[in-house]
């Protein structure tokens, strides 16, 4: 393994490197790579913090949780709720905030704030030619230039090794309310939750488990009381109200999809227009995918925990999403799974040869991560 | 701009004839007097007439242009209403202008998952006004938003005054239907959310039309806030006017918009459109959304927040017609400075927390070039528009005025900011990229057009240094970065 503790000395070892490097931060997200494994947890450190402009620098390899106890103390957070991996995988490990800009990780309140790249202002990163390279910066408008940023924000490792990241912050709110609603259908849930979602009462999670439909407003404790009731009122009275903690904690389990740990089977992640949902779900179980499913971001977020046999609905399912607009994400799977389901959703011809474009342009050795997040 | 290329020129009667081909009649323009109405855009001191002009109304077309004038190798500028003012649509006498503003139609809206399809040419206030009936509104509202065009904002990834809560356009667009230079037609994102892969989508979206020209585009319509009010507080000193700000930012409330105008911007847009302002240093305007109990919430924490920091004003709109008048000074800031003067606006970013410095700075400045500088900007989120006033008709300022404007902006640059926030690169701030980037960081960014525009035909000499990019453009291989 190999640990590097500088960007220069990262850039080195690229230079130098004749073989395949699995690029990782903590390694929660168990993602099958060969070749030798490239952490970056010597990259670590804040940097810069400046609660009052809203912006934190620091280095890829920094620890999650050392981000989220420093904001903490000053009352701010990342607003885009990042996911932790470890209990729905199975997998040990310190989650780093470099892992969690290269899998461009977003939770629930990516329905309201925009994802992990929405927050990303600049990076630094080392390409796989050894090249560094820094684009964006620490502010939070800024069209200077081509937009790398974006680009690097879920790009796996494929493109070069991040080493810095500067991110946009934002107050924790005072208050957090979730108006929920047991016994639920699928079709019910997403009627609902879309139309919270248009209602101007500025709702900052949408989420669906175990029957039980759950509408979140944050903000200052006046108003979060004004807008769960309004709320309440526009889609027909009869919600009950969860505060706090137990506001809280509904969201941190279907940020973790908590309900599939310890689970057996394979766990999907699909990205479909919202009221695509409940159609895409009888659709795979007509034809015979029998399957669980959670559902986040108003219903364009589906979990779906599915039997380990065959291709564990793979071809069933990415034929949905492709039909419908959207994609799925294999997770969860054992070895064999893997070898006979790629992770990503293929792209279409003309999208997959750009992509493969720009990883040759930014890696034209192929060391990095090759073979994830290939294809057409 | 680069000496056009002799045998491309001599192409024209061939092009034209080719472009009549695909294109109904009127869609070309090859006449020398009706091309000059594209000889611009809203950086006016630099101006040439194209080769000539289409205006497609349909993806089809568009990508039947593309095609011709890769096959032809002759550039091509796309032009959304021509509204930059960074030279993002100067023409060279060598390219096409394509001009997307025949595709201004609403192809589909979407309430129930919040989104909105139009094609490109369609103006960025006429997409609110589309959904607007029911209750939605699209956020991003760059201040030409009358007449900018979707498409130019996508080029430029514009932002606008409310970006502090909603964001810039990056972050309110879902899906493009873009054409690329070899003409074909891809699709980016959609209606759900996130890449299956690497996310074009962003790559795309302010890359200045240098890697394809986009006809289509879904984006995010938010539901209208039940209401706005904003405060107006006036200061003596700067530098408690940007500390007031950043501890409003801090405290945990998260305006929709915080605006910032210095004395001689105070002064001049006063005495044009009578706003009431007091004589100050500084004037803030802060403004928040919500129910009207929502309102009051928030706008006691932020007027604690002022009175803390000693204000010489402090006035809170308390009905429509006193918001207006708050917001009537702001607004027509541009047009009151255009009455007095030539100027040049400026935009670049920097942390919120360098505001009173870079005011001082930007102060000094103006005394050594002996040119007045007035500042209006989007202090929630650091983004600057310092105007620089000088008189166009005498010889000398135009160049005076340049060199001062580079001067700030590579001072926004020092403080860890950047050289444009919301405006782009285009030809204005060109040549500055240097200042800003490390040859390797350019060279990264550049073969991203590589890969998307392997000729470098679409809009080839915007954004990167000529010397930078001359090898390219001159389509020979790529110089090794070392």
């Amino acid at each position: 393994m190999m640990r590097p503790g500088t960007e220069t000395e990262l850039a080195e070892l690229l230079r130098a490197a004749r073989a395949p490097l699995a690029v990782r931060g903590g390694g929660t997200r168990g993602v099958p790579l060969a070749g030798e494994v490239l952490e970056t947890g010597g990259l670590s450190g804040v940097r810069l913090y400046e609660p009052g402009a809203l912006t934190l620098v620091m280095g890829a390899g920094t620890p999650l949780a050392e981000v989220e106890a420093l904001l903490a103390e000053k009352g701010q957070r990342l607003a885009f709720e990042p996911m932790d991996h470890r209990a729905l995988l199975g997998t040990g490990g310190e989650p780093t905030i470099g892992g969690v800009v290269a899998a461009n990780v977003s939770g629930p309140r990516r329905v309201q704030v925009g994802a992990c790249r929405d927050h990303l202002l600049g990076v630094r990163f080392v390409s796989g030619a050894g090249e560094v390279v820094s684009n964006g910066g620490r502010v939070m408008k800024n069209v200077t230039g081509y937009d790398l940023v974006k680009l690097l924000a879920g790009s796996w490792g494929t493109l070069g090794v991040l080493t810095e990241v500067s991110l946009k912050v934002l107050a924790r709110p005072q208050a957090e309310a979730t108006l929920v609603r047991a016994g639920q259908g699928v079709a019910q849930a997403v009627t609902d939750m879309c139309r919270a979602m248009g209602t101007p009462y500025d709702v900052s999670g949408a989420g669906w488990a175990g029957g039980q439909t759950r509408l979140r407003v944050e903000g200052l404790a006046g108003s979060v009381a004004y807008r769960a009731g309004a709320l309440n009122t526009a889609l027909g009275g009869g919600w009950d109200v969860v505060e706090g903690a137990e506001s809280a904690a509904l969201w941190q389990a279907l940020r973790d999809v908590s309900p599939f740990a310890g689970q057996p089977g394979a766990v999907w992640k699909l990205s479909v227009k919202p009221t695509e949902a409940p159609g895409l779900l009888e659709r795979l179980s007509g034809a015979g995918v029998d399957h669980e499913a959670l559902l986040d971001w108003s219903g364009g977020l589906i979990w779906l925990r599915v039997p380990e046999e065959g291709d564990a609905g793979a071809a069933a399912i990415r034929a949905e999403c492709a039909t419908r607009g959207g994609h799925a994400t294999l997770i969860r799977a054992g070895e064999a799974l893997r070898a006979q389901v790629p992770m990503f959703q293929p792209r279409p011809a003309p999208i997959a040869r750009l992509e493969a474009g720009l990883r040759a342009k930014f890696d034209p050795r192929g060391l990095l991560n090759p073979g994830l997040m290939e294809g057409a | 701009m680069p000496a056009p290329d002799a045998a491309v020129l001599s192409k024209k009667p061939a092009l034209v004839a080719r472009l009549r081909k695909v294109l109904p009649a009127q869609a070309v323009i090859d006449d020398p007097a009706e091309t000059r109405a594209y000889e611009c855009d809203a950086l006016t001191a630099y101006r040439c007439p194209p080769l000539c002009a289409v205006l497609p109304s349909s993806t089809e077309e568009v990508a039947a242009v593309l095609r011709i004038c890769h096959e032809m190798g002759v550039p091509v500028v796309p032009r959304g209403a021509g509204t930059s003012l960074a030279g993002g649509a100067l023409p060279t006498a060598d390219c096409v202008i394509l001009g997307v503003a025949r595709m201004n139609a609403v192809l589909e809206t979407d309430y129930a998952n919040r989104f909105i399809r139009v094609q490109t040419g369609r103006t960025n206030l006429s997409v609110s006004g589309a959904v607007e009936a029911d209750g939605f509104f699209y956020a991003p509202d760059p201040s030409s938003q009358l007449a900018c065009a979707i498409a130019g904002n996508i080029a430029m990834n514009s932002g606008g005054a409310h970006c502090l809560k909603y964001g810039v356009t990056t972050n309110n667009l879902l899906g493009v239907t873009m054409v690329t230079m070899e003409g074909e037609v891809i699709e980016l994102g959609g209606a759900h959310l996130d890449a299956a892969g690497l996310d074009l989508l962003g790559l795309v979206c302010g890359s200045e039309g240098q890697l394809g020209v986009v006809t289509e585009a879904t984006l995010r319509i938010l539901a209208k806030p039940e209401g706005a009010r904003p405060v107006l507080i006036g200061y003596d000193s700067l530098e408690v006017a940007g500390q007031c700000v950043s501890d409003i930012i801090e405290a945990g409330v998260l305006p929709v918009a915080i605006e910032f105008m210095d004395r001689p911007c105070i002064r001049a847009t006063d005495a044009f459109s009578g706003a009431g302002y007091p004589d100050c240093e500084a004037l803030l305007i802060v403004e928040v959304e919500g129910s009207g109990a929502e309102i009051a919430e928030q706008l006691e924490i932020i007027t604690a927040i002022a009175r803390r920091h000693d204000p010489v004003e402090l006035r809170e709109s308390g009905s429509a017609e006193e918001s207006a008048r708050i917001w009537l000074g702001r607004k027509s800031a541009f047009g009151a400075m255009g009455q007095i003067n030539d100027y040049m606006c400026l935009d670049g970013t920097i942390p919120v927390t360098e505001l009173p410095r870079v005011l001082g700075r930007i102060g000094e400045l103006s005394r050594e070039y002996g040119l007045d500088v007035a500042n209006v900007f989007h202090a929630g989120d650091g983004n600057m528009h310092p105007l620089i006033l000088f008189n166009a008709n005498q010889e000398g300022q135009l160049e005076l005025c340049e060199a001062l404007g580079a001067e700030i902006l590579k001072l926004c640059v020092e403080v860890g900011g950047c050289l444009t926030g919301e405006h782009g690169v285009g030809i204005e701030k060109r040549d500055l990229m240097g200042h800003q980037y490390r040859p390797a960081d350019l060279e990264a960014q550049m073969r991203v057009k590589d890969v998307f525009d392997g000729k470098w035909l679409l809009n080839p000499a915007k954004v990167f240094p000529l010397e930078v990019s001359a090898s390219r453009r001159a389509g020979g291989l790529a110089p090794r970065v070392a």
